[in-house]
């Protein structure tokens, strides 16, 4: 077990490294950042001041070890636009991405699998075609478009939602006392205002995920109630709901599994249109705003931030998976 | 409840009028507005940007100001005189106080000015406004003088670009202590509060300010910027104030009751870029006949076929289709009333039968292919903008090809002069040689010139011209200088010009705001409405 | 279904083998069991169709500047244009017939989203497989690789695309498979992790049949219900991708729209009542990805050897 930790580690460096370099290049094709960053009117003393202050006087592969030797000290670079210290505005923003995609999950999960659920176990009825039907709505329809008819209709038309941005927050010691909510890492699910805020960006970035767990789930079921061991349980004389909620259920759960945790990485980082169209101040609105500057420090950092959280998922559903699934041994793999 | 001075006692007469104004003063004490462009930073001198700017103007002051026709007027500065051609004195204004208390002295100025080339990793510095200067003197605390090599007759529009901040404070400040608003001390009539990056920012009134005091007693400056968004925002009554109102919403906006519109022509021209660089006798890089084949020559080079490129662009159809009303045609980068408008230029008028005249004198009776690039993520309707005037070529022969890309990419092509024809915008200073200088002139490293000519034009007589009017004292012989120079680069197509944009601002009912032509939103441009 | 698949006597839920076994016709008699399913075959001939004959049947070839004229831009649906025809579902802000664009977008979408799905599929799937089946080492890059394809932004591996590539329609689909293929990898992983543990597997290594016959014909066929199950989603995601790209200015041409970039061109007009603009390609788009499920979800029950009755 911890042979397979360690290996998984030093990999995970590797990928780490292939990302940095990825990007840097990448970033470098794209485009110059001093072009975006400059005052149109500035001059060539000016311009060359301002690559020379951003650093990106040096060669390529010298600004890349320049990086990586502060990298090892722990300093990702700071923000071309921001000036402030990449890690930091990302770590910042981090929890409304957090609390934005975990909400998400929680619907989908909530909707996603009794509705999946019963769509698989009475396939036929016009309920479970109603599901199924809306489950294609789910993610057939561009997010983005999802996002404004949700505006349009619960905050313009009823007037029930507030439209955009991220309402009171609090930190968690803000909530024993309930007055201090200015200092510590703000969460806006701790307020009625903030949940209210909430709602909609999360029931957004879910939609499709909803669909995605509807599917697996009743793809699952269906499968799993054609089995031998549960056609003998049934025979055994189980009840329908033990048969349900202990057999098949455990079955189901590791195709489930798999996507929702790979679905909760892609959620936090991708949560970039959802976060843009209702004005939510999390890494993703930050992450489509440093690529359309070209503010390579905080791609760098945001991407290997995100790496490191993909790779850790994995790891989380890999070992899940060992769990739930006694056949799947992760030593065998060496 | 805090009522307002004088306003109250006139209306307790009418028990109707007394309701409405307790209405709109329990909603006055706090107001939120939604500007589309994020403010990257609270240190007025890190970044040269608009948004960035307008934020810093409501806590900053300069010592010129520049009111919302973007008229040069007193600022923290009563006066300003040249003493003599090298020399610019400055009267300061007594008794202003700084949020911390300070009071506000020359020394607060040489300080600043001092400050701006020395902002670390500023990715676009103030220090251009700095550099004429060779020489601070402090005459006394509100007196200061500055000492130029040559003479320079644009410092007092240089010192509108300004914001002066408080020595005490800033000594040792860096631009994080600005963000974390431990050093974001100015003169303003609002003080920040508090900061979010790229989220918000809340402002509080400064109860000690010189002037007129601020309407608001808190005023939320939120970051939306998702344009549909944005208008949802303000629609649903979440905030007060939206800038960047989109075109597509303005026939809405404009029927709607609760919503008031304010606008302004603005002084942004958006414009066509064409290639120069390649001599008459090579290709241009997107420029073919009509077989796809090279065509031997860079036809651009022909005065004829700018002219008829001009001339087949329908700008009233662009203005009214398009831009939806928001934008004026334009013949030249300024709008009426600006110093350095040349107000005997041809109107660029439509002609398209002449276009094609101008074609077949040129050589081209059947025209050739082009492919016109833009971005579709920085102007107003940009990357529409292209496809109509695609159309528009297409039709008098020129057959075009439309690209688009985000600004990211197409900046940097377009600035290695990768494009045949782009279209690009150029926000002018409030004064004619500030395009003449950055867009027209032709580029010399050390004049600072040409920093934005795209396309390369040259024209030695327009920088005669200029190079006059940048050494000329007397205002009138400047401005006929600029005037000539523009006229010369206009008549000859150095740039397609198409139209200046208006500037556009939505108010919920009950506020109002005061556009500007500058295009920043400024916290104390937002009132209660009179009634 | 190969013989050998079923072979391994111990697949579980294979009851009846002669089932399995169908030949063709058996496939479509079974696949036409499902009227709805059926109707979604229709439904999708019909979109089909219209794509490819687009050129010949559109009243207007809306990616030619020239047919098009701003003076006719957003006119609601039955206004007759300039050019004379009636413009049945109205125009967009060029003036562009909203039916010959929907025409016309249908192929550009229907091309970026089956095209990269396949693909994507093809080349997921088989790393996915090779991935669970070789195991150790290969496993392990192949894995990583899948991390670090599914925490790059699919909006910066489009930038970086662009500006390596320049747009286009096909940039769109290498940029669509880079972003996805990794969702097959792990899907088709997780699944074959679990089923090359069982006995048929163990089987067919017993008699040293090569191992691309052992993935491809006997690992491959049972991890095929998870892997259609991603992949009409993920044709559908394509497309919607492709919109959203369209939406962030990254998709395709401005002037070759494709129902995703229509439906962002539109999108700025909701506010406004300028509904068609966005609302009809909406339309196509969602009959478009329904039919395609439909007829996925079909073909999931119809090929999956488990749920055979």
């Amino acid at each position: 077990m911890t042979v397979y930790l360690v290996r998984r580690l030093i990999q995970a460096l590797f990928v780490v490294l292939a990302m940095s370099v990825i990007v840097f290049v990448g970033v470098y094709a794209i485009g110059d950042p001093v072009e975006i960053l400059i005052s149109p009117d500035a001059d060539q003393i000016e311009r060359e001041r301002a690559v020379r202050a951003l650093g990106l006087d040096l060669p390529l592969w010298q600004q890349y070890l320049v990086f990586l030797t502060n990298a090892v000290q722990g300093d990702l670079g700071r923000s071309f636009v921001f000036n402030e210290p990449a890690l930091k505005l990302i770590l910042q923003r981090m929890p409304a991405t957090l609390e934005l995609a975990f909400g998400a999950m929680f619907l989908s999960i909530i909707i996603g699998l009794p509705l999946g659920l019963y769509a698989g176990l009475r396939p036929n009825s016009p309920a479970s075609k109603t599901i199924m039907a809306g489950s294609i709505l789910g993610f057939s329809l561009p997010t983005f478009w999802v996002g404004l008819m949700l505006i349009m209709v619960f905050a313009v038309q009823l007037g029930w939602l507030p439209s955009t941005g991220r309402g009171e927050t609090c930190s968690v010691l803000g909530f024993v006392g309930l007055t201090s909510c200015s200092s510590g890492t703000q969460w806006s699910f701790l307020t009625l205002n903030g949940l209210s805020h909430m709602a909609m960006p999360a029931l957004n970035l879910a939609l499709f995920k909803i669909s995605l767990v509807i599917r697996l789930t009743r793809a699952g079921v269906r499968e799993t109630m054609l089995m031998d061991y549960v056609k003998f349980a049934r025979a055994k004389g189980l009840s329908p709901s033990r048969v349900t909620f202990v057999h098949v259920f455990k079955n189901i759960l590791i195709p489930v599994v798999t996507v929702v945790g790979l679905e909760l990485g892609s959620t936090i980082a991708f949560s970039v249109v959802t976060e843009s169209v209702f004005a939510w101040p999390g890494m993703g609105k930050l992450i489509i705003d440093s690529i359309n500057v070209l503010d390579r420090p905080v791609i760098v950092a945001y991407l290997m931030i995100i790496v490191l959280l993909f790779i850790t998922i994995n790891l989380v559903v890999d070992l899940t998976y060992s769990m739930l699934d006694p056949r799947v041994r992760l030593e065998s793999k060496a | 409840m805090r009522h307002n001075s004088g306003r109250g006692v006139a209306v307790t007469t009418t028990v109707a009028a007394a309701f409405a104004l307790l209405a709109s003063h329990a909603s006055a004490q706090t107001a939120t507005m939604a500007v589309g462009a994020p403010v990257t930073s609270l240190d007025p001198h890190y970044h040269q940007l608009s948004p960035n700017n307008a934020v810093a103007d409501t806590i900053f002051e300069r010592l010129v100001n520049t009111d919302e026709r973007a008229r040069m007027v007193p600022g923290l500065a009563t006066e300003w005189r040249v003493v003599e051609p090298t020399v610019w004195e400055f009267k300061l204004r007594p008794n202003v106080r700084f949020h911390n208390g300070n009071a506000f002295t020359a020394e607060d100025v040489a300080f600043t000015l001092a400050r701006l080339p020395n902002v670390p990793n500023s990715p676009s510095s103030f220090a251009a406004y700095s550099r004429p200067i060779s020489r601070v003197e402090i005459v006394d605390p509100l007196t200061i003088r500055f000492h130029t090599p040559e003479p320079y007759p644009l410092l007092p529009l240089d010192m509108t670009n300004v914001r002066i901040i408080d020595k005490e404070t800033a000594e040792h400040a860096t631009t994080d202590d600005f963000n974390a608003l431990r050093a974001a001390v100015g003169t303003g009539s609002y003080r920040a509060v508090v900061h979010r990056n790229g989220d918000r920012i809340e402002f509080e009134r400064f109860n000690e300010y010189w002037g007129e005091r601020a309407p608001f007693q808190r005023v939320n400056y939120r970051m939306i910027t998702n344009d549909a968004a944005r208008t949802a925002a303000l629609l649903a009554g979440d905030v007060d104030l939206i800038d960047q109102v989109p075109t597509s919403d303005l026939a809405n906006l404009r029927r709607n009751n609760n919503v008031r519109l304010s606008e302004t022509v603005g002084l942004r021209l958006v414009f066509l870029g064409l290639d120069f660089l390649r001599p008459g006798n090579e290709n241009s890089p997107f420029v073919t006949d009509n077989d796809g084949k090279p065509l031997g020559r860079n036809p651009l080079q022909d005065v004829r076929v700018r002219r008829a490129l001009s001339m087949a662009i329908d700008r009233r159809a662009i203005v009214e289709r398009i831009m939806e009303g928001a934008a004026v045609p334009a013949n030249q980068f300024l709008p009426e009333g600006v110093f350095g408008y040349v107000a005997n230029l041809a109107a660029a008028s439509y002609d398209p039968d002449g276009a094609k005249r101008l074609l077949a004198e040129a050589g081209y009776p059947n025209g050739f292919r082009i492919q016109l690039n833009g971005p579709n993520d920085r102007y107003i309707n940009d990357s529409r903008i292209i496809q109509a005037i695609g159309q528009m070529w297409t039709r008098i022969g020129v057959r075009t090809t439309v690209e688009a890309q985000p600004w990211a990419t197409f900046v940097g092509r377009a600035g290695r002069q990768e494009y045949s024809a782009f279209l690009i915008g150029w926000g002018s200073n409030p004064d004619g040689s500030h395009p003449l200088r950055n867009i027209l002139a032709t580029v010399n490293r050390d004049r600072g010139w040409g920093s934005s000519n795209r396309g390369r034009y040259s024209n030695p007589q327009v920088d005669a011209l200029l190079l006059q009017s940048l050494g000329e004292m007397d205002e009138a012989k400047r401005e006929q200088q600029v005037i000539e120079g523009m006229r010369i680069a206009m008549t000859d197509v150095g740039v397609i010009p198409l139209h200046i944009q208006t500037n556009i601002w939505a108010v919920r009912r009950g506020f109002e705001f005061t556009a500007r032509n500058d295009e920043l939103t400024r916290a104390q441009d937002l009132r209660p409405a009179a009634r | 279904m190969s013989q050998a698949a079923i072979g391994g006597a111990a697949t579980p839920a294979a009851p009846r083998k002669d089932k399995v076994e169908t030949p063709f016709r058996r496939f479509v008699s079974e696949f036409a069991e499902s009227k709805v399913a059926m109707f979604g075959l229709i439904v999708f001939s019909i979109i089909a169709l219209i794509a490819i004959l687009a050129p010949w049947i559109a009243p207007q070839n809306p990616y030619d500047l020239a047919q098009l004229d701003i003076m006719d831009g957003r006119m609601e649906p039955g206004t007759v244009g300039g050019a004379g025809f009636t413009y049945w579902l109205g125009t967009d802000d060029q003036g562009r017939d909203m039916l010959s664009g929907i025409m016309y977008g249908l192929r550009i979408s229907l091309t970026v989203g089956a095209g990269s799905a396949l693909i994507a599929c093809l080349v997921g799937a088989s790393l996915g497989l090779l991935a669970a089946y070789a195991g150790g080492r290969t496993d392990s890059a192949i894995m990583r690789l899948v991390d670090l394809q599914l925490s790059f932004p699919s909006i910066l591996v489009a930038l970086m695309i662009l500006a390596f590539l320049g747009k286009g329609v096909m940039n769109v689909v290498i940029a669509l498979v880079i972003v996805e293929w990794a969702y097959y990898a792990r899907t088709v992983r997780g699944t074959a992790l679990v089923e090359r543990r069982r006995e048929y597997i163990e089987a067919a290594q017993c008699l040293a049949l090569p191992t691309h016959r052992i993935m491809f014909r006997h690992l491959l066929p049972n991890c095929l219900p998870p892997l259609i199950v991603i992949a009409t989603m993920q044709v559908a995601r394509a497309i919607a991708l492709e919109a959203t790209l369209s939406f962030l200015g990254l998709g395709v041409p401005i002037t070759e729209p494709s129902l995703g970039l229509l439906i962002a061109n539109g999108y700025e007009y909701m506010l406004s009542g300028k509904y068609w603009i966005s609302f009809y390609p909406g339309i196509a788009l969602l009959i478009t990805i329904v039919s395609i499920n439909l007829v996925g979800d079909q073909l999931r029950d119809v090929l999956n050897p488990r749920l055979k009755k």
